[in-house]
């Protein structure tokens, strides 16, 4: 990349609200496991006559954003219209909050490669989603569904104040997860809950220069990857003289590279006016106070909480997504419960982020034990572990095995007993295994008498390998130094 | 001659005490409308659904129940109102076989009260014009003057009216499309307080000036119709309370005392002499009646006709997006791409006056011109309503004509869509400040054209409305 021009970078981002029914019907909003056009009803359709009534649920959420943009909701909002025509926008125009939106203003904070950063918020405003086109290959018709016409959208629009594409993708995972943690959204990217446009440009001065914008991406890998090919294509054009033109591109997944759809020579004029069907959202302090004393935690409350446990950003960014994917288990409120000894919590983070975390996210779905039972599962195993009773590999296959359980065991002993996981602390046999490790290893025997202590490893290595990987090795080490005395 | 109806109440409480049947009330209304086929003024029929409703209800009389306080009534509505049983067109070839799906909310009102849509009247086209020269399907002929206009938008309306088809029908009023008909024929007209009535399932003109409101042969019935439709719907976010005392019976007020307002600027020599002398011998009349009468200046009321010129065609252009020819109506099978379709679809099913809204809509709707026109627009707007705000302060009610001329000639201002414009001056300015406003008939000039006298009141003041009106009725002419 050269590094003659400084990019810069401002993002819009359309999240889904997870209302029941759409923005302005009461249609069912949730039209991720629905047929095409089974979710529509007059007023998506665009049925002469029908007219639009504001779901006051989006309203609560947008409250709950802007909090979580560590903003203040307006207390008066209006709505307009957006007119262009196109077969998935029924009535020809679309209904949004064009000059008095619902927030104006606002920050998202986040650490990247250990820097604090801040990116302003200009405006988030209320709209509703089109329907989905789609134009089959090789055929000559277009299907248009309507399911998610008139789903209920808040656009977040940031400041032109990122510079490199991991910034941005760090702004994007962490807006991700406030709209997460407010409860706005279900956040289901593949199903395209929250969307970005990038709005990328290259300056040598001050002033900003000639932008694209890349829209619908719906990954932070997207994020990521069309910002830094926009900057290598702006840079290339630049450098062999050839000026920028402003223009709508879109992302090519399969040739990892942006292509241009429509440049602003031939840009809609979308003709904006007040929607005089929707009278204006006049809400009152008292409304936001309700709001605010319901407000979920928020990520920096936990990265808070957890701050005594000097975990990594990767550690912390792992636990917190989790924590929102399988929020009825609520891993955060499990690790706050154990908190009052640092090194149980830091146990059992570490348990959360190697063995139980990758398990519940894999394909396989073998995890079926009760959310409930969590803290009584770890409580045990720590237990056992710090009795020198379960070795820490005996730590892990155990939790695998417990969480395979629909419930826990009544005796967790007897079941990591019948499982062959318990150490082997009976100072008779491991010695008899001892005796017998020793023997056959004369020559590992000679080292260690020479002062050679690495060797000890050697034959406790064999000692568990001849037990199955029972005995406690601690013990094992006493009994090698006390034999060999 | 017009066909004679009992008062609205009167008829469904035989109907309700079993002295007369609904079935019997739905079939003369279709007989008189089948003999009336000259006038076109209904274009869709619902005989069938209109005769099913009725037997329903005369089975629900015989069985003892209470049916609603229209029980077996007929009435015509415009046909921008969603019904069910038929078409609804607005009298455009866009939406022609369209079959609606759903119901608007005030006929589901009038059904629930026992009242039975029989018919669909003839109008303009989507509501745009003020003499139904404008309907694709056809010029709606004057009751006393068949070469004359009805007026409009609700021409089919007024005019069924007052041939007496129904005891009364549902109109629209946007500009004065109610109450300039109701003028033209000789009957009552009622354009509510803005958000009264539910707009939830009427074809969209001006959004923020459309208002459905009855018209009646009296005072009483369009008080009746309008205490059964109005209030809250939860299909319409623009829609307010009702009165709580509600608006029948009409409570005859004393004339004595109530301050009425003449509006200086509504008597201009481009109004009719004769529309003016009629006028004035009413105020003599209230004045003898003990009404106090002042004249009030609303020096907006030029401004306010070009204000709505702007406001209207704006919205118009917005919500005639819609038909698009991809969903419902009138499309064109054999475009090859969309924009082929888009164009022929629209380019055919829409009118001339349709076409020239949405030229000037999106024209001072567009960027460079929105503040110019529209943004300017808006604020004559609340310069017009606080004018009115200020009138009301001294004055209970305003009074005026309708328009500058009775009933004029078929074909005399097709041609000029300015002038056919200038026509909505004096009625524009009730919708534009939301005010309820009503056209009762009080004379007719040298050619018997009747000629209506326009009552304005303060927002909400519907109720104290009818009651004045139903005073001037019984002053008589």
């Amino acid at each position: 990349m050269s590094h003659k021009y400084r990019p810069t970078i401002g993002i819009e981002c359309h999240v889904q609200l997870k209302t029941k029914t759409k923005l302005f019907s009461g249609a069912n909003n949730d039209a991720r496991n629905a047929e095409p056009n089974t979710l529509v009803n007059h007023i998506d359709f665009g049925l002469p006559g029908a007219l639009p009534v504001f779901n006051r649920e989006a309203l609560q959420l947008a409250v709950r954003a802007a909090l979580a943009l560590k903003s203040e909701p307006e207390l008066f909002s209006t709505f307009d219209r957006k007119h262009y025509f196109y077969p998935d926008l029924p009535m020809g125009y679309q209904i949004t909050q064009y000059d008095q939106p619902i927030i104006s203003g606002g920050q998202v904070n986040f650490k990247l490669d250990g820097q604090a950063k801040t990116v302003g918020i200009t405006r988030a405003h209320l709209e509703s989603d089109a329907g989905k086109s789609t134009h089959p290959e090789g055929s000559a018709i277009s299907l248009v569904d309507l399911n998610r016409a008139g789903t209920p959208l808040l656009e977040i629009v940031s400041e032109p104040e990122m510079h490199t594409a991991a910034e941005a993708r760090a702004y994007t995972e962490e807006l991700y997860l406030l709209m997460r943690y407010a409860d706005v959204t279900e956040g289901d990217l593949y199903h395209g809950n929250m969307r970005f446009d990038v709005n990328v440009s290259l300056s040598q001065t001050d002033e900003l220069g000639v932008r694209s914008e890349t829209k619908n991406l719906n990954s932070f890998r997207a994020v990521e990857k069309a910002i830094a090919y926009e900057i290598k294509r702006q840079s290339e054009l630049l450098d062999a003289g050839k000026a920028i033109i402003q223009e709508t591109r879109g992302w090519n997944e399969a040739k990892q590279k942006t292509v241009s759809q429509r440049t602003k020579e031939n840009a809609d004029d979308y003709r904006y006016m007040p929607d005089p069907d929707l009278p204006p959202l006049v809400i009152d302090q008292a409304y936001i106070e309700k709001i605010r004393a319901e407000l979920p935690n928020l990520p920096d409350f936990w990265r808070k909480e957890l701050s005594a446990l000097q975990l990594d950003e990767d550690q912390i960014q792992l636990l917190l997504e989790a924590n929102i994917d399988f929020e009825a288990i609520g891993y955060m409120a499990l690790i706050k419960a154990f908190l009052s000894k640092v090194d149980l919590a830091k146990t059992l983070v570490n348990w959360l982020v190697n063995i139980e975390i990758p398990l519940m996210r894999s394909s396989e779905n073998s995890v079926k034990l009760i959310s409930s039972a969590r803290n009584q599962l770890y409580s045990d195993v720590m237990q056992l572990s710090k009795s020198g009773q379960l070795s820490s590999t005996g730590a892990k296959e155990l939790i695998t095995k417990l969480l395979m359980e629909p419930e826990l065991p009544s005796d967790i002993t007897s079941f990591a007993e019948q499982a062959n996981l318990l150490q082997q602390s009976d100072q008779n046999e491991i010695e008899t295994i001892v005796k017998r490790v020793l023997d056959a290893n004369p020559n590992a025997v000679k080292d260690i008498q020479k002062g050679e202590t690495k060797a000890i490893g050697f034959l406790i290595g064999q000692v568990m390998s001849q037990s199955a990987g029972r005995a406690n090795p601690e013990l094992t080490r006493q009994i090698i130094e006390q034999l060999l005395k | 001659m017009a066909a004679d109806w009992e008062p609205i109440a009167q008829l469904a409480s035989r109907v309700q005490a079993g002295s007369t049947t609904a079935t019997e009330l739905v079939k003369r209304s279709l007989k008189l409308i089948a003999e009336a086929q000259e006038y076109n003024s209904v274009i869709i029929d619902l005989s069938a659904s209109a005769l099913k409703r009725a037997q329903l209800i005369d089975q629900q009389v015989a069985r003892g129940e209470t049916v609603g306080v229209l029980a077996g009534v007929p009435f015509i509505a415009k046909d921008n109102f969603l019904v069910f049983g038929g078409e609804t067109k607005a009298a455009s070839k866009i939406l022609s076989g369209f079959i609606p799906p759903y119901q608007a909310s005030a006929i589901n009102a009038l059904e629930s009260a026992g009242a039975i849509c029989v018919a669909k009247a003839n109008m303009d086209a989507f509501a745009h014009g003020a003499s139904t020269e404008n309907s694709d399907y056809g010029v709606v002929k004057h009751p006393f003057d068949q070469t004359r206009v009805p007026g409009g938008s609700s021409g089919g309306s007024a005019a069924a009216v007052a041939l007496g088809l129904a005891p009364f029908a549902l109109g629209t009023d946007t500009g004065g499309s109610i109450r300039q008909p109701a003028s033209f024929c000789g009957v009552v007209g009622l354009k509510p307080t803005y958000g009264l009535v539910s707009r939830s399932g009427v074809i969209a003109m001006g959004s923020s000036l459309d208002c459905i409101g009855p018209i009646t042969r009296n005072v009483s019935d369009s008080a009746l119709v309008l205490d059964v439709m109005s209030g809250r719907d939860a299909l319409d976010a623009t829609t307010i309370e009702r009165d709580e005392a509600g608006y029948f019976p009409i409570k005859k007020t004393p004339l004595k005392k109530l301050k009425i307002g003449v509006i200086k600027e509504y008597f201009s020599d481009q109004v009719d002499s004769d529309i003016r002398s009629t006028l004035e011998a009413s105020i003599s009349k209230l004045k003898a009646n003990g009404a106090e009468i002042s004249y009030v200046s609303l020096p907006s009321t030029e401004l306010a006709l070009a204000c709505y010129y702007i406001i209207c065609p704006a919205e118009v252009s917005s919500n005639l997006s819609r038909y698009d020819g991809q969903r419902y109506g009138y499309s064109n099978p054999q475009a090859t791409t969309l924009d082929e379709s888009y164009v022929t679809a629209r380019g055919q099913g829409f009118g001339k006056e349709a076409k020239r809204r949405i030229m000037i809509g999106t024209f001072v709707l567009s960027s460079g011109y929105y503040d110019a026109y529209y943004k300017k627009a808006m604020t004559v707007r609340t310069k017009l309503i606080n004018e009115f705000e200020t009138a009301f302060k001294s004055v209970d009610f305003l009074i005026g004509p309708i328009a500058p001329t009775t009933a004029f000639k078929i074909g005399e201002k097709s041609q000029d869509p300015l002038q056919m414009y200038l026509a909505d001056v004096m009625t524009v300015a009730a919708n534009l400040a939301g005010i309820p406003a009503l056209s009762i008939p009080v004379g007719v000039d040298s050619l018997g054209l009747p000629i209506g006298l326009q009552l304005m009141a303060a927002q909400r003041q519907d109720a104290a409305l009818l009651n004045l009106a139903g005073a001037i009725e019984d002053m008589g002419n």
